[in-house]
């Protein structure tokens, strides 16, 4: 008996939670705003994916958690579910006929209604409403009582149908730049979204060979390589990522290149907040103090304003700035030496916006020009090549982020790293063993200094102008969530977190407004989930997760090995 | 005797006391500067004084969850300052709604009690909710996952709100019963400002009151001394946590309503700068101390309202009251360095921290 109550409980709270959810992403906009982008033209917009996954999603959780499961008490459990997700939102529409909600909730609005009950008059349209909502909770458990390679292809044959579809407009953008393939384009896409048989194309496609490939894998697998094959085998593939890197802005053409410069700019800084946060451990939220003084040194230098200094050229601003964002670096670092965890944080937090207070304010306005910044900053010019457009500036960035790669890279396993590391363990430990601890956190410090003012320089090259508004707190919590999502400590962690982070809300204007919504939800997602990040180094995997045996065999011994080999004096 | 403060003292040391000393020294300058110009009357000098024991009395109430929390947790609710914003942004519109009808004028004691309770209601829910779903699971995970699951949540909630009620800002109604100045003994208080300290003082005391004499309170206080000896002398610490939080959340509701009094104004954003300031005058005070906080708010207001024009009008810079938001973080920095403990405080910031 007692069994059966609880279920009964768990049905009525993920119902409710489901139905909550996707409330809420009615209410904060998204629907609507989503609401114009057609995975399937004509058929299912994102908007309405919003509404409906949250619900699917809680069915399926619920259903998983079900003792046993035949087909009768799957498909009545998730379509409970599903029915009181859709409750909750009829619920609004109702609430919305008899009161004007849009006075306090900016978003409900008429469009939102009109989403909700698929364009039909209220009865029926409510009526509609909660069975999709519960037929879409039956879908959520059914997919339980598939075998798991068909439940696999399946799903990811509609993750490639959704992503292809939201972002159409992108790959057209791309695709128009290569002639021959705009036919193939036209046939599979529609004017928004993907057509129908471009649906049942990719479909067939994605699933068929994400299911031959569930066959496949084993043998795969038992393929022994030579070391030479395989030495050949990694050296093609790192050849052919490189070309790809090198071509990637010609390939993709100038708007996806300013996207690239973006998030190559933010991929800099989180190495060198890597260092600081993964690294030593040192939690710094005022990381965009030193973005800004790198971007105002270079400002200042070189902008061909009268209010400059010396009216420098690029190149020989760019050590300038650098040196002036370590002193800063080094001077933040001294009085915050004896600090820990939440302290430093807070005091960091300060110091970013000191400067930015100070940037605004009129004291410094003969210098740094208030509020109206600096214009005409000067670009990098080799000879009479101009690096004046985005196409170009990626290769400057790109070369800042292979310096700024190679060093993170080097020091993770020199004797500062594991110092860093040591410190962040326990600084108490540390110092006993003979870690000293000023210069290793001065030079943490000084190092994130480094990467954030060069970062900044190049900010400000490629915008041409600087201003203070380009610099609030939103700017460290950005990078900060980049490298904590990526996996702390993690280099690789920090390109998966600046391409996921900074590319894709640029991609998808859409997300503009709901860009920290997101960050916000994904960095308590996380930090509940899955605290080592996406791409997590493999020590802090051990860390967070006791289960050792998860981790393979190879990366274990790495992990555990190298101290000793490379971290002597 | 020598040799040994010799070794004591490295050259870190040294170098963090000249920066004290040259900001102590500019500090000195430029009060004496300006009291030579001779810029502002007394009475001025009064008028800045009570405008700085208004909003220290705001902070003193918003650093009390900071302060609690701090004391149970031992770690900082980054997203306190959005549990402040929550309050009054959604109290707007019980009190536009009030002031629409008219009722706000003709029982403005009534409304206003409404407002309050409305607001500190909302604070109070999105409190617990913060700590059953972001905090609770990550009770026993090293400590910068819950705080940086608190800047996360505090991201989450500012845009959350952006996202129900708007972007722009929205207005309170003006409350004209409070319009106007009383004369206490000569001296002319704008009545807002008179109601503000008067209910912080008022709602500190309370707050004083339930943690030091009810039966819950002094759970709180074991809970925050010895969580495991309090857990086995059968206190449930989850509701002592629980209930920390939704008291810290319902001072901080009623503190947005003392704000949006002195600020008439509220958007997404407005937690921010209250919420690091009262952090900011909870170590002044010594984190984790209940009077503490308040001596350490009601500072960190007069520094605040005073500072600028008494510290840096003297040394010819320019609009200085730009500048004010910076000196509650150079009180912070300088505070950390020569007196981690605040001035009441145990030490914390370096031993347990």
């Amino acid at each position: 008996m007692k069994s059966e109550s609880t279920s009964w409980v768990k049905i009525v709270q993920n119902g409710l939670l489901g139905g909550f959810i996707a409330l809420l992403l009615c209410t904060i906009g998204m629907v609507v705003t989503f609401d114009q982008l057609y995975v399937i033209s004509g058929v299912i917009t994102s908007g309405q994916l919003f509404v409906l996954f949250p619900i699917l999603f809680e069915s399926y959780l619920t259903v998983r958690r079900l003792p046993q499961k035949n087909n009768l008490n799957v498909l009545s459990t998730g379509g409970l579910v599903g029915l009181l997700g859709g409750v909750v939102l009829a619920i609004l529409v109702l609430l919305g006929q008899v009161i004007n909600l849009q006075n306090v909730l900016v978003n409900v609005s008429p469009d939102l209604f009109a989403l909700l009950t698929f364009r039909l008059p209220l009865a029926s349209g409510i009526l509609i409403l909660i069975i999709i909502s519960g037929v879409s909770g039956m879908i959520g458990g059914a997919i339980l009582l598939l075998p798991t390679r068909i439940r696999t292809a399946l799903t990811q044959a509609i993750l490639f149908i959704v992503i292809l579809g939201t972002f159409r407009d992108l790959i057209y953008t791309v695709i128009i730049r290569w002639g021959f393939l705009q036919y193939a384009f036209l046939w599979l896409f529609a004017q928004s979204g993907l057509s129908i048989i471009g649906a049942i194309v990719i479909f067939v496609i994605v699933g068929g060979l994400s299911y031959w490939r569930a066959g496949k894998e084993k043998i795969i697998t038992n393929v022994i390589r030579s070391p030479k094959q395989q030495r050949m085998y990694r050296w093609g593939s790192w050849g052919f990522i490189a070309i790809m890197i090198l071509l990637l802005p010609i390939i993709l053409g100038p708007y996806f290149s300013e996207i690239l410069d973006n998030v190559g700019i933010y991929v800099l800084m989180g190495l060198g907040l890597n260092i600081v946060v993964g690294f030593a451990g040192l939690l710094d939220l005022g990381y965009v103090a030193f973005y800004a003084i790198g971007a105002y040194t270079l400002g200042v230098f070189t902008t061909t304003e009268a209010v400059g200094l010396l009216h420098l050229s690029f190149w020989s601003a760019v050590p300038l700035a650098i040196i002036v964002a370590v002193f800063a670096g080094v001077v933040l670092g001294l009085p915050v030496l004896r600090m820990r965890g939440d302290y430093l944080a807070i005091v960091t937090l300060g110091f970013g916006e000191i400067i930015r207070i100070l940037v605004l304010s009129d004291w410094w306005q003969p210098l740094l020009g208030g509020p109206g910044g600096i214009v005409h900053i000067a670009q990098p010019t080799i000879a009479n090549f101009v690096f004046g457009d985005q196409q170009r500036l990626y290769y400057v960035i790109l070369v800042g982020i292979i310096i700024a790669g190679f060093i993170a890279i080097r020091l993770k396993d020199s004797h500062l790293g594991r110092s860093w590391m040591a410190l962040r363990e326990d600084e108490d430990v540390a110092q006993a063993m003979g870690i000293n601890k000023v210069a290793t956190k001065l030079l943490a410090f000084a190092m994130g200094a480094l990467f954030s003012g060069l970062g900044g320089a190049l900010f400000a090259t490629k915008i041409g102008s600087v201003y203070p508004q380009s610099f609030s707190f939103i700017v460290s919590i950005n990078i900060l969530s980049l490298i904590i999502i990526g996996g702390m400590g993690s280099i690789p962690g920090v390109f998966i977190g600046g391409l996921a982070l900074v590319g894709l809300p640029l991609l998808l204007t859409q997300f503009t407004d709901f860009r920290y919504l997101i960050y916000g939800a994904a960095l308590v997602f996380m930090m509940l989930v899955k605290p080592e990040g996406l791409s997590p180094e493999a020590r802090r995997r051990l860390e967070l997760h006791e289960e050792i045996a998860e981790i393979p065999q190879e990366e274990l011994t790495t992990a555990l090995k190298t101290p000793g080999e490379l971290g002597g004096k | 005797m020598l040799r040994t403060l010799r070794q004591r003292i490295t050259l870190t040391d040294i170098v963090i006391w000249i920066i004290g000393l040259a900001i102590a020294g500019v500090v000195i300058f430029g009060t004496i500067r300006t009291l030579e110009l001779h810029l502002y009357t007394g009475g001025g000098w009064i008028d800045l004084t009570i405008k700085g024991l208004a909003l220290g009395g705001v902070y003193a109430l918003i650093a009390m969850g900071y302060t609690m929390v701090y004391g149970i947790l031992k770690m900082i609710n980054f997203a306190h300052s959005e549990i402040f914003m929550s309050g009054p942004f959604t109290a707007v519109f019980v009190a536009l709604g009030l002031s629409n009808s008219g009722f706000l004028d003709r029982q403005p004691v009534i409304a206003l009690i409404i407002i309050t309770l409305v607001s500190a209601a909302v604070s109070m829910v999105f409190a617990i909710l913060l700590e059953r779903i972001c905090y609770r699971p990550l009770r026993t995970a090293p400590r910068l996952v819950p705080l940086i699951t608190a800047i996360g949540a505090s991201f989450f909630l500012q845009y959350m709100f952006r996202g129900l009620f708007g972007s722009q800002s929205r207005g309170y109604p003006t409350i004209n019963a409070l319009r106007g100045a009383w004369t206490f003994f000569g001296i002319q208080v704008f009545k807002v400002h008179a109601v503000v300290i008067i209910s912080a003082i008022v709602m500190m005391l309370v707050l004083y009151a339930i943690v030091q004499w009810t039966k819950i309170g002094k759970a709180m206080r074991a809970v925050s001394e010895d969580k495991e000896a309090a857990e086995l002398m059968g206190i449930d610490v989850d509701r002592i946590i629980v209930f920390t939080f939704a008291l810290g959340g319902a001072s901080a509701g009623i503190a947005g309503i003392l704000y949006v009094i002195l600020f008439p104004i509220v958007n997404f954003y407005m937690g921010f700068f209250p919420g690091i300031k009262a952090f900011t005058a909870a170590v002044l005070g010594g984190i984790g101390n209940v009077p503490g906080a308040f001596l350490g708010s009601i500072l960190l207001g007069l520094l605040e309202s005073l500072g600028p024009n008494l510290f840096l009008t003297g040394l010819n810079i320019p609009s200085p009251s730009q500048l004010k938001d910076a000196i509650a973080f150079i009180v912070l920095v300088l505070i950390l360095i020569f007196r981690p403990t605040g001035i009441l405080g145990e030490r914390i910031a370096q031993d347990k921290a």
